[in-house]
Parts: C-alpha cells; sequence; structure tokens
C-alpha cells in the first residue's frame, strides 16, 4: 500500500459529484495546425479548483494503483481543494520529479483515471489535468519558491546514468535522495531524450522539458552531453577509469524499424525518428535560422498507428502538407496511440487510411512519388489480442504522395551493448533484467525502452525509480 | 565547449581545424569520424578524423567549404569554439593483417586516407597511396605523406598540375594488373569510389570504402544514412562508415547525399549574405 496522507485521510468522504469534468481549454484546429505551439492551454486556477473539487477523496482510493510511480493522488488533490498548491505540488514531486512532462504525456485514460470511482458512472476525475497545472504552477514560481525535493546526506557513493531520457532522469531524482552523486552521461548535445527529440513542441514545448531537468541540476545532479557510452567510454570504463560505483543503463531503444519494401530508401522517405528529431531537437521547422533542413512534403503518407504516426502526421500538417495520410493495417480502434492523440491529429486535417498495408514506395529519378497499398480486412484475435490483419486479394491501390514516414517502431541501439559483452540481452538486443532492475553485470541497472523496447514516458520513469532503489540497496550492500 | 587549438587552411576550399577533446582523443581511431555543431541552432554534421593526439588531447579533421556549416566553420580561428564534438563514431578501419595494401584518396577524402595509410603502416602492411586531386592547388597533405614509411605515393591531378595527369583508378588498375597489391581502400567522393571498386573487381581485390551519407545524430537513431550494401539495408554511422566496396549501391548513395541541395543552397546564401565580415 502506498503511503497515505493523514490528513486526507481524515478528511470527511466527500459527495459524489454532479458536477461535469472541466474540459481542457485548447487552440482551434484551424489556428494550431498551422504553427508548432502548445494545442492544449492547460487550466486556469479556477477551472483546476473546479476540477479538484469533483474528487471524492475515496477512504480508499483506487486511482493510486493506476498509477505507474503511485503518485498519492488523493492526497495532492485535496491539498488543490484547500487552495495549498505548495504541499499539493511536494505530495507530487514526492514520486515524479516531472509533473509538467507527465501531466501532458502520460497516458492517464488507461492509469490513474480509469481506475477513478467516478468513471464508472461517468467521468473520472481529469487527474492528468491537475498534474500539469500543479507542475506549470511549481515552474511559474521563483526558483527558491519551487519545490526541489531535499536532498539525503552525502552517501560518498558516485552512480553513472546513461541517457538523459525519462528512465535517467526519474532514476538521477530518486538516487539524489538518498544522497548519492549523480552523473548523467547523454549522447545528445540536449537532455531529455524522447521528451527532447522525439515527442513535439505543440505537445510537449521543450522549455518545460529544460525546466523540470534544470530542476535536477538544483538537486545536484550533473548532466555530461556528448557523451556516447560505448564510444567515448566503455560501461567498464565508467566503473573503473571513472570511478563510478554503480551505472544505470536508460539509453532506449532509439533505432528506427523499416517495413524492408522496395523503395524505402529512395529520397522523401523518412524514418519517424528522423523526421522529428530534425523538427524538434534541431528545430528544422526554423531553417534557414535553424541550420538544419527538412522536407515539406505537399502529400505525406505516415505508416503507423502509434503516437509517434500520430505525431509525425501533425508535424508534416504544421510544415504546411496539403494533405497527409495516415496508413495503418489495423482499423482505428486498434490503434495503439492514444485517444486525445488521434481526436486531435483529425481535427487538424488528418485522413485515415485504415486497414490498408503498405507494399511498395514508388520513385521516379530517386525520388517518392507514391505508394502502393493493400487492403486488410481483420481476420482472428492474433498474439497481442488484437484481430489480426489479412490481406485482401487483388486489392493493391496507388496512394499519391512526395513523402513517406515510417512510423512502425524502434529497436535496441547496440553501441553500448556492443562493447559490453558480458551484459547479457535477448535475442532482440534488449537489457536483460530482474524485478529490482539488475542487469547480469554486477553494479549494473538498466530500465525503460531498452529492457522493454517501445513503451510509455512513465513506464520508463516507474522502471528508473525502481532500479534507484535496487541501486541504493545494492551499494549499502557493496559497501559492507 | 571544445576550444579550438589549431586551424590551417590547406587550399582555396580545403581547411583543417583542431580541438582540444581529450575524451574522444584518447579513444580515436583511423576511419572513425565525430560529429559536430558549431553553435546553439546549428546542424550536426559528421567529419572523418584527419589526425589526433591521445597525449596532448587534440583531434583534428578536414573539411571542404561547400555549405553553410563548412563556410562557418572555414571562417572560425584558435581561441573560438565549437558547441558539441561527439565521438569517436563507426567503426574503425581494418588495418591488421592486410599484407600489401593500396588506399586512394580523392580530392578531401585524402584527409581520411592519411590515418588509414599510417594505421595500416603501423600495423605492418606493405602501403602504396594514391592521392588524386582536380589540380596542384587541391591536393593536400602531401608533406604528411612522404613522411610515412610508404612503398610508393603516386600523386594524379586532372590537369597534370602535379604528379600524373589522370584519374586514380590508371595506377590502381596498375597496380591490380601487376598484382602488388592484396588489399585496397577507396576514400573520396562516391563516384571515384565506384570507379574504384569497379577497377579492382575485375582483378578479385578485396575494397573497403569508406562511405559519408547524409547523418543527424551519427549514432543509430534517425536511420538518414541508411545505405544498401550486398542488398541490405545499413546504416553508415553503426554499421559503417567503411563498407565492401564491390556491394554497395553506389548509384542509391549518390542520390541520397542530393536531399537537401537546394535547401542547403539557401542556407549557405543566407549565410553568406548575412556574414561580409570575410569579403
Amino acid at each position: 500500500m502506498p503511503p497515505v496522507d493523514e490528513t486526507a485521510a481524515d478528511r470527511p468522504r466527500r459527495k459524489p459529484s454532479r458536477a461535469p469534468r472541466t474540459p481542457m481549454p485548447e487552440r482551434s484546429a484551424i489556428e494550431r495546425a498551422r504553427d508548432f505551439d502548445e494545442v492544449t492551454l492547460g487550466y486556469t486556477e479556477e477551472m483546476a479548483r473546479a476540477e479538484a473539487e469533483r474528487c471524492l477523496q475515496c477512504k480508499v482510493p483506487t486511482c493510486i494503483e493506476g498509477c505507474p510511480v503511485n503518485i498519492d493522488i488523493k492526497s495532492f488533490i485535496g491539498h488543490m481543494i484547500e487552495g495549498d498548491y505548495t504541499n499539493a505540488v511536494s505530495v507530487l514531486k514526492e514520486r515524479n520529479a516531472l509533473p509538467a512532462v507527465c501531466g501532458r504525456v502520460c497516458p492517464q485514460e488507461e492509469q490513474c483515471e480509469s481506475r477513478c470511482v467516478l468513471a464508472k458512472k461517468g467521468e473520472s476525475v481529469a487527474i492528468g489535468r491537475l498534474e500539469r497545472w500543479l507542475g506549470d504552477f511549481d515552474l511559474t514560481c521563483e526558483l527558491e519558491h519551487r519545490c526541489i525535493p531535499q536532498v539525503g546526506p552525502d552517501s560518498g557513493k558516485r552512480v553513472a546514468i546513461v541517457g538523459s531520457g525519462p528512465a535517467g532522469l526519474a532514476c538521477a531524482g530518486e538516487l539524489r535522495r538518498f544522497g548519492h552523486a549523480v552523473t548523467i552521461f547523454e549522447s545528445l548535445h540536449a537532455t531529455g531524450g524522447v521528451l527532447t527529440y522525439g515527442i513535439p513542441e505543440f505537445r510537449l514545448p521543450k522549455h518545460i522539458v529544460q525546466a523540470e531537468v534544470g530542476l535536477l541540476e538544483e538537486m545536484g545532479v550533473e548532466i555530461r552531453c556528448d557523451m556516447v557510452i560505448g564510444a567515448t567510454y566503455t560501461l567498464d570504463e565508467l566503473m573503473t577509469a571513472e570511478g563510478y560505483d554503480a551505472v544505470f543503463v536508460g539509453n532506449g531503444a532509439g533505432l528506427p524499424v523499416f517495413m524492408n519494401i522496395p523503395g524505402e530508401n529512395l529520397n522523401g522517405v523518412y524514418s519517424a525518428n528522423e523526421f522529428l528529431t530534425r523538427v524538434n531537437l534541431m528545430r528544422a521547422y526554423e531553417f534557414p535560422k535553424a541550420d538544419t533542413p527538412v522536407m515539406r512534403g505537399r502529400k505525406v503518407a505516415v505508416v503507423g498507428g502509434g503516437n509517434v504516426a500520430m505525431d509525425s502526421a501533425r508535424t508534416a500538417k504544421r510544415l504546411g502538407a496539403e494533405e497527409v495520410f495516415l496508413v495503418y493495417r489495423r482499423t482505428a480502434d486498434e490503434m495503439p496511440a492514444r485517444k486525445e492523440e488521434v481526436h486531435h491529429a483529425r481535427e487538424e486535417g488528418v485522413e485515415f487510411k485504415m486497414l490498408c498495408s503498405p507494399e511498395a514506395i514508388l520513385g521516379s529519378d530517386g525520388w517518392v512519388t507514391g505508394m502502393t497499398a493493400t487492403r486488410m480486412e481483420l481476420g482472428e484475435p492474433d498474439a497481442s489480442g488484437r484481430r489480426a490483419p489479412v490481406c485482401v486479394m487483388d486489392s493493391e491501390f496507388v496512394i499519391d504522395c512526395d513523402t513517406v514516414i515510417m512510423a512502425i517502431g524502434t529497436r535496441a541501439n547496440p553501441l553500448l551493448t556492443q562493447t559490453t559483452p558480458d551484459l547479457e540481452v535477448s535475442n532482440r538486443g534488449y537489457v536483460v533484467v530482474d524485478e529490482n532492475g539488475a542487469t547480469s553485470k554486477p553494479g549494473v541497472f538498466a530500465g525503460g525502452d531498452i529492457v522493454t523496447g517501445s513503451a510509455t514516458v512513465i513506464l520508463a520513469m516507474g522502471a528508473g525509480k525502481r532500479a534507484a532503489r535496487s541501486i541504493d540497496e545494492w551499494l549499502a550492500g557493496a559497501a559492507g | 565547449m571544445f576550444p579550438i587549438v589549431h586551424a590551417r587552411q590547406l587550399s582555396d576550399s580545403v581547411f583543417e581545424l583542431g580541438v582540444q577533446a581529450p575524451a574522444i582523443a584518447a579513444k580515436a581511431k583511423a576511419g572513425q569520424f565525430l560529429m559536430l555543431r558549431i553553435a546553439e541552432g546549428g546542424e550536426r554534421i559528421p567529419l572523418t578524423f584527419s589526425d589526433w593526439s591521445a597525449k596532448e588531447g587534440w583531434i583534428r579533421f578536414i573539411f571542404m567549404r561547400v555549405g553553410k556549416t563548412t563556410h562557418h566553420l572555414s571562417h572560425l580561428c584558435v581561441g573560438d569554439s565549437l558547441a558539441d564534438v561527439v565521438g569517436p563514431l563507426g567503426v574503425p578501419t581494418h588495418v591488421e593483417g592486410i599484407g600489401r595494401a593500396v588506399v586512394v584518396g580523392g580530392g578531401v577524402g585524402a584527409a581520411v586516407a592519411y590515418p588509414v595509410a599510417r594505421a595500416m603502416c603501423d600495423a605492418g602492411a606493405e602501403v602504396t597511396v594514391i592521392v588524386g586531386a582536380r589540380n596542384a592547388d587541391l591536393l593536400i597533405l602531401e608533406d604528411e605523406f612522404r613522411a610515412l614509411p610508404l612503398k610508393e605515393l603516386i600523386i594524379t591531378t586532372d590537369d597534370g598540375s602535379a604528379g600524373r595527369k589522370d584519374l586514380v583508378t590508371a595506377p590502381l588498375k596498375e597496380l591490380c594488373e601487376a598484382r602488388a597489391v592484396d588489399h585496397a581502400m577507396a576514400i573520396g567522393p562516391v563516384i571515384m569510389m565506384k570507379f574504384c571498386a569497379a577497377t579492382t573487381r575485375e582483378f578479385g581485390v578485396p575494397t573497403v570504402v569508406s562511405l559519408n551519407p547524409i547523418m543527424v545524430d551519427g549514432t543509430g537513431m534517425c536511420g538518414a544514412c541508411r545505405c544498401t550494401v550486398g542488398g541490405e539495408t545499413k546504416f553508415g554511422c553503426v554499421d559503417g562508415p567503411d563498407f565492401d566496396g564491390h556491394q554497395v549501391d553506389f548509384e542509391e548513395l549518390m542520390n541520397r547525399q542530393r536531399v537537401y541541395n537546394d535547401l542547403e543552397r539557401e542556407a549557405d546564401a543566407d549565410y553568406s549574405r548575412k556574414c561580409s565580415c570575410h569579403q
């Protein structure tokens, strides 16, 4: 059981709320699809208070178990109801170092909000939106008034973290609470991992990511960019020459997957990783003010049905595409993307071509001119429990497009594992860990996409936090 | 920040810079590359090491002024610095146990041929180097090559203003015909590597080429650098940059290298307009 705030437990039980869920203010589709500013505007204080008021403050809150990092949701909302935002933020940060990030990108509808008692008969409390409001509230405070979690007394131990994405950041924050010195090694020139290179500005503004990472630095986390572990230093060198007592590997599943269909290397075919990295990390949408170019397709086909596919399609639209097609081999019901993202994409004019499987990319003079696809129908459920798409005979047709973006997943980056022979990996290259995040190599722990394959921000953060506790225990044992 | 500790102009459009980067210098090997970004807002570009000193902690690279970033780089001096330098990246060139080798460096590719030839000499190979340039002014690193214990240094220029008036493939073919080499390595413009590989193929001389595809991150993340080798898609950054020259689809590589030509011209023109200090 997660700890329950005493004062919250003593509060009288509230009457079921009849107030509807407070809608999230957002910019109109026509306006927002032309720029990279944030789509949703966030609650005002009044809206946040009204939404918090909807919470029943259940005696036995079920929402908390729906949260991968077990945020004491009842308690933080309880503080909000009383207008005590400072304590609300500090309850939030007990469990989550990046509330402004998670409030925006967590799939709350599948997690905490799906367990909310109100969801049984109506709409759940908008826990994610409240989290975001509190995270933003904290970031708008002067630095000295921000909630910076207490750092533990210096343990004399040093931990290296590989990767400054969600797993590494969560692990770093937790290790500082335990009093360990922490250095994050980041391969790119900017911190945040997928929060920076993957998720677009219009969904997660980069200044929010940088501000929350900045608070970790305030906690004493050292961050060294431009450091590729597996190249600049090997993992072994971190533990020998560089003298770290333990290492957490959170370098993500960064390698893009392609379909291996004809024409995939034509000019005009992007991996979603490349397309989004150019636009998000390198700010190609500001070209030529920013130096990195990106092709601005007129008719863009995005292949895939996840959040990355939605991000790619909506980004292409913002770069000025006249038509953006989302090509997916199942139906919208089977899409792994968040409902909210699918809804936003449709609103912005992304055209969904469901039950279509690409067969080949067509080209002329080396450039993409179209794509052939086959129509599919849904058959029996497959291993994932979803109905498997089956080809419809002789149904091939051509999609007219000049750009194709492959958003069909990623796989493990081999740079670190190839240079660490005694680190056990699965046959797909992912790092093998036990339930505590410990790898086959003593003192080395791992979590996030490099263990699970592509997953969510919050699952990676949960893994980072769990590993931090294991690292703390391991360091205590290693000292004795 | 990475301070610039060395800068020299090798020809009208070719420059060498050295930066202090001890962690990278300690690891660098022939054939590997670095990613650099000059400053905030800059692009990330890959450049292969031309030299390094683990002891003194510096690395060097040579580049031709072709677009905005290299234009800007060419204006930097000792005392300036680069925001980001990452490396060493890519698989080092295979230099062990290769017997009699010929290393071909065309144009600015000579910058990479130099450390490769040096590493092969150090590994005990008998090394012949062919350096090719359009004309004598564009010929680089001749003194450095002459200082290596090479079997022979052959210089070719298109106009005969230095060395033989020939393309690099002419002496390469002669060496193959004389059965004087067991291994070839070619670094330079794609079209040159393509013809070098075509030349050695008929003699069955194993030939490695160092590819220079477009990259964004340089660590396997984006896939911009994908190329077809032996019918399979490979990533230049993590699987290469060296590949079997007899297996590479050079036409595809040439096509992929021109993706951003128009946009790059636009960016360079924009930079040239703003930067009038060097005119």
